[in-house]
């Protein structure tokens, strides 16, 4: 077994592990925070997309024991039922989601993708690598394309993204 | 409550509530993952252990031995169960391949054993240790190859689509040979896995003789009725709980391996256990879509008149199975004196072919629009004319049977409009945008409508609020929404004083979650049991019960008005029904339509086809819900981009099995492949289907939209292709000369 401290939504969480255990059990079983999805286990879906000290990673890719110290940030980290984060709740009001299982993932992406544009990161579609990347929906929906929603919620979520980024729907 | 004679005026008119685009009631648990789906109940059955399923590694034959030491003496480990370890299981009603026991193998990834121990990784990492020895036998394993041997064979999809194996009106051979304008081609659809993001998944609790699954299922009373057969225990002794699925599209409406493996893992190990079918096993240890080869003759006359259409459909299953019923649509969707249909069956050892979004009409309808595509065009006719000539008002087959509605013009009309079709040009390749080749296609849309008993029970508690129990689920369609929406409705409240609870089998047996009759079904079912809950509140409050109205939270009549929990008393007031059908079904034929319009941009040198936009107009009878109706057509029409361009269940024809079968190898839209998608519904009410007056709409999106993106793309490049998936290899060898 192996010690290791995450630090999940602000709060210290210390843990024996069986070191096997990906980050994204040990958040589903060790802490029960199961917001965090299992669609493939392979990093082929995106539902298991959390922050790892303010990046997205595919939790279901990464062992737990590797982020010793690191902090993570899970869809339970951004907002409750009762008070939502503005990208969960731009998911409600646009129906950004069906079964709602790589609804989680959808939003962490969601909100690590206008991060990352913020941040001027440039993706596949950025045509001038030395410009600030443009909040088009090309740019959404490349970024978002690691997160599979088979329910086939796409032209939703780009509405509910865009209306968080301040731009007109 | 026995819906037999057409809905008058009834309380669902007022359409306060039912019609108006709410929000999802389960938005805020879905969007901050508080939903809690099959595998992560950590709030029941204290004590969990984990299971591993391990699926055969061979397509066909059987298992000589295993050798489960090393896995027994690994860390951890609990249990281990082999399909050695007991006779063969029996079979649920809904099954065709064999689910545990015994030690033939029907097909690839069955299950064969069950490892369960303390941990996830310790499961896995003892089921690899289990050593098997196969003996192969030979399988049939290519359609096309077993295509001689193929039987005629009737189907019903149980979700709509059927046909009987070979289906005759007037002089079919006689008419075509006479007809002036005639097209003979053949159409292939592959393979394809439901690939739901939530894996099939199943926590099992003993206690005694009794068991408890939390599971993710489509049917409830299926699934425990199948469950209990399976495991030859009464039905009685089992209850299924399945309040959140995260997608089935028809893979969770039949039992499968993961509530099976469970049940016995648990028993097994005297201790509760959960697992989940591993990402890997899922398209070849469950069901999938299976592939087609469909042969459509059509003749007409020169005025584009149909007069003889055929429509055959061959594809193959386990034996015992049934064959995808493709030609369902073509009995009803074009006019036409001269008519066959036919459905061929060939015997395959892949694995089981079932029900995925649309059975028949998917896959059929993909064949057919562009057959009708390519007939308007060999005619000289513009694609949506011809429709329209050849559209019927009443069941082609039985000319005194009327459509209850039927809006299948106006669907390709306003669509045509919307759209901007007149920009089309008719000579295809004409269009061209830098590297891009740009295309319009169209086509028509159609779904049976199918109503089904479904029961619920409303409880009114003393403070006005209703809960709603029923075993009806939520697949993402929007259920709880719709359901809590026809009981405000009937109860005069707000959206807010009602509580739904659904999916597990200790409330009323629903309609369940399939063949697009879940909404219109279950939301009957709760109006058969508000009404008797109304008749119940005015008996108690000393009103007529046809006069008193129920609005803002009070009942009233003449100018009394009494706050309408003051009928519940402390102890509530409960009333359960369920909704019944009478001959309407026989008398009308009930369906739902569709305009599906598509841009693609084919790209000159490289092959790569883009959908630029998409526009779908219904008629679908009264939509419950415009937000979730839309997102239930747009996720459809997403569904249909993938049929026809990228999604394919790729077989290994030598040792029998689906090679792709993970979400790298088997390619499902994701957002860079999708537009802006635009959704019309059509005003309409159907009295005939139920009193809620509505109609499923959930696979009407799929339906069609797959020939649509095809022949788009056909008006890009001037390039036909008859066999889906339409990938880029097929189009690369010839592409026009770039300028």
């Amino acid at each position: 077994m192996s010690r290791v401290t995450l630090r999940v939504n602000g709060e210290e969480r210390s843990l024996e592990l069986d070191p096997r255990t990906t980050l994204l059990d040990a958040l589903r079983e060790q802490l029960q925070l199961t917001g965090s999805k299992k669609g493939c286990d392979h990093g082929q879906c995106g539902a298991c997309t959390v922050m790892v000290e303010g990046r997205r990673i595919y939790s279901c890719l990464t062992l737990a024991v590797m982020h010793d110290g690191e902090a993570v940030t899970t869809i339970e980290g951004l907002g409750r039922p009762d008070a939502l984060h503005p990208m969960q709740a731009a998911f409600v009001k646009h129906d950004g989601y069906q079964c709602g299982y790589c609804t989680p993932g959808q939003i962490c992406a969601s909100v690590a993708t206008l991060q990352e544009i913020e941040a001027g990161i440039p993706s596949h579609v950025t045509a001038d690598l030395t410009a600030a990347p443009q909040l088009t929906a090309e740019e959404i929906r490349e970024r978002m394309s690691g997160n599979i929603c088979r329910c086939g919620a796409y032209s939703n979520i780009v509405e509910a993204i865009t209306e968080v980024a301040g731009r007109p729907a | 409550m026995k819906f037999d004679t057409p809905a008058t005026s009834n309380p669902i008119d007022q359409l306060r509530v039912v019609g108006q685009p709410v929000d999802r009631i389960d938005g805020p648990l879905k969007t901050t993952g508080t939903a809690p789906y099959a595998y992560e109940r950590h709030d029941v059955a204290r004590d969990q252990a984990y299971g591993y399923v391990l699926g055969a590694g061979i397509g066909k034959g059987r298992v000589a031995a295993m050798d489960t030491a090393a896995a027994k003496a690994a860390p951890g480990v609990i249990a281990v169960v082999t399909t050695l370890d007991m006779p063969r299981l029996g079979k649920g009603e809904m099954n065709t391949a064999f689910l545990f026991g015994g030690a033939e193998i029907q097909h690839y990834h069955q299950a064969i054993a069950v490892v369960v121990a303390e941990s996830f990784e310790q499961a896995r990492d003892a089921a690899a240790m289990i050593r098997t020895r196969y003996v192969r036998e030979p399988g049939r394993f290519d359609l096309a190859a077993e295509a001689p041997k193929a039987q005629l064979a009737s189907a019903d999809s149980g979700e709509g689509s059927g046909a009987p194996q070979e289906d005759r009106t007037g002089d079919f051979e006689g008419a075509f040979a006479q007809a002036a304008v005639t097209l003979d081609e053949t159409y292939s659809t592959p393979d394809e896995s439901h690939a739901m993001m939530e894996p099939h998944a199943t926590i099992a609790a003993w206690e005694g003789e009794k068991l408890t699954v939390w599971t993710s299922s489509q049917m409830i009373a299926w699934g425990r009725r199948d469950l209990a057969k399976t495991l030859g225990i009464p039905a009685e002794n089992v209850r299924f709980d399945s309040p959140y699925i995260g997608g089935g599209f028809g893979g969770k409406l039949f039992l499968r391996a993961d509530a099976v493996l469970a049940a016995l893992g648990a028993k097994a190990a005297g201790r509760s256990v959960k697992l989940a079918l591993t990402r890997p096993l899922i398209a070849n240890n469950t069901t999938h879509r299976p592939a087609t080869i469909q042969r459509i003759r059509i003749g007409a006359g020169r005025d584009g008149r149909i007069t003889a259409i055929a429509h055959e459909s061959l594809s193959g299953d386990l034996p015992e199975g049934q064959p995808e019923t493709a030609v369902s649509q073509t009995r009803l969707l074009y006019a036409g004196a001269n008519r066959l249909t036919a459905l061929r069956l060939a015997v395959l050892d892949l694995p089981e072919g079932n029900s995925m979004r649309a059975p028949g009409e998917a896959p059929g309808l993909m064949a057919l629009e562009m057959a009708m595509d390519e007939m308007a065009e060999r005619l000289g006719m513009d694609p949506i004319d011809f429709r329209i000539v050849n559209d019927t008002q009443v069941d082609p087959e039985h000319a005194e049977r009327p459509f209850s509605q039927r809006q299948l013009v106006q669907c390709l009309r306003i669509g045509a409009e919307r759209f901007g079709w007149n920009r089309r040009s008719a000579t295809p390749g004409q269009r061209r945008e830098g590297q891009w080749l740009v295309g319009l296609g169209m086509a028509a849309g159609f779904r049976n409508n199918l109503v089904m008993k479904s029961g619920a029970r409303v409880r009114l508690h003393g403070n006005g609020a209703v809960t709603v129990e029923t075993d009806m689920t939520d697949i993402g369609t929007g259920s709880y929404t719709i359901i809590a929406q026809t009981a405000a409705e009937m109860m005069g409240l707000p959206l807010e004083k009602v509580t739904v609870r659904l999916g597990d089998s200790d409330f009323p047996v629903s309609s369940g979650s399939g063949g697009q009759f879940g909404g219109n079904s279950s939301t009957a079912g709760v109006y058969a049991a508000c009404v008797k809950l109304r008749e119940a509140v005015a008996r108690r409050l000393g009103f007529n019960s046809a006069e008193a109205r129920f609005e803002g939270g009070q009942v009233r009549a003449g100018n009394r008005s009494v706050p309408l929990g003051q009928a519940a008393g402390e102890a509530g007031l409960t009333a359960e029904d369920q909704m019944e059908y009478g001959d309407l079904a026989e008398r009308y034929q009930q369906s739902t339509f569709a305009g599906h319009f598509v841009e693609v941009a084919v790209h000159a040198a490289t092959g790569e086809t883009r959908v630029r936009r998409m526009l779908a107009v219904c008629a679908a009878g009264r939509i419950l819900n415009p937000k979730s109706a839309r997102s239930q057509v747009i996720g459809a029409m997403t569904m249909g981009v993938g049929a026809a361009l990228m999604e394919e269940l790729a077989v290994d024809k030598r040792h029998g099995f689906f090679v792709n079968h993970d979400l790298a190898g088997y390619e499902v839209p994701v957002h860079a492949d999708i537009p802006h998608q635009e959704v019309i519904f059509l005003d309409e009410t159907d009295p005939i289907s139920s009193p809620m007056k509505a109609k499923g709409v959930g696979e009407l999106g799929i339906c069609g939209v797959g020939a649509a993106v095809a022949n788009a793309v056909y008006n890009a490049t001037g390039l036909r292709v008859r066999d889906y998936p339409i990938t880029l290899d097929k189009l690369l060898d010839r592409l026009p000369e770039l300028a």
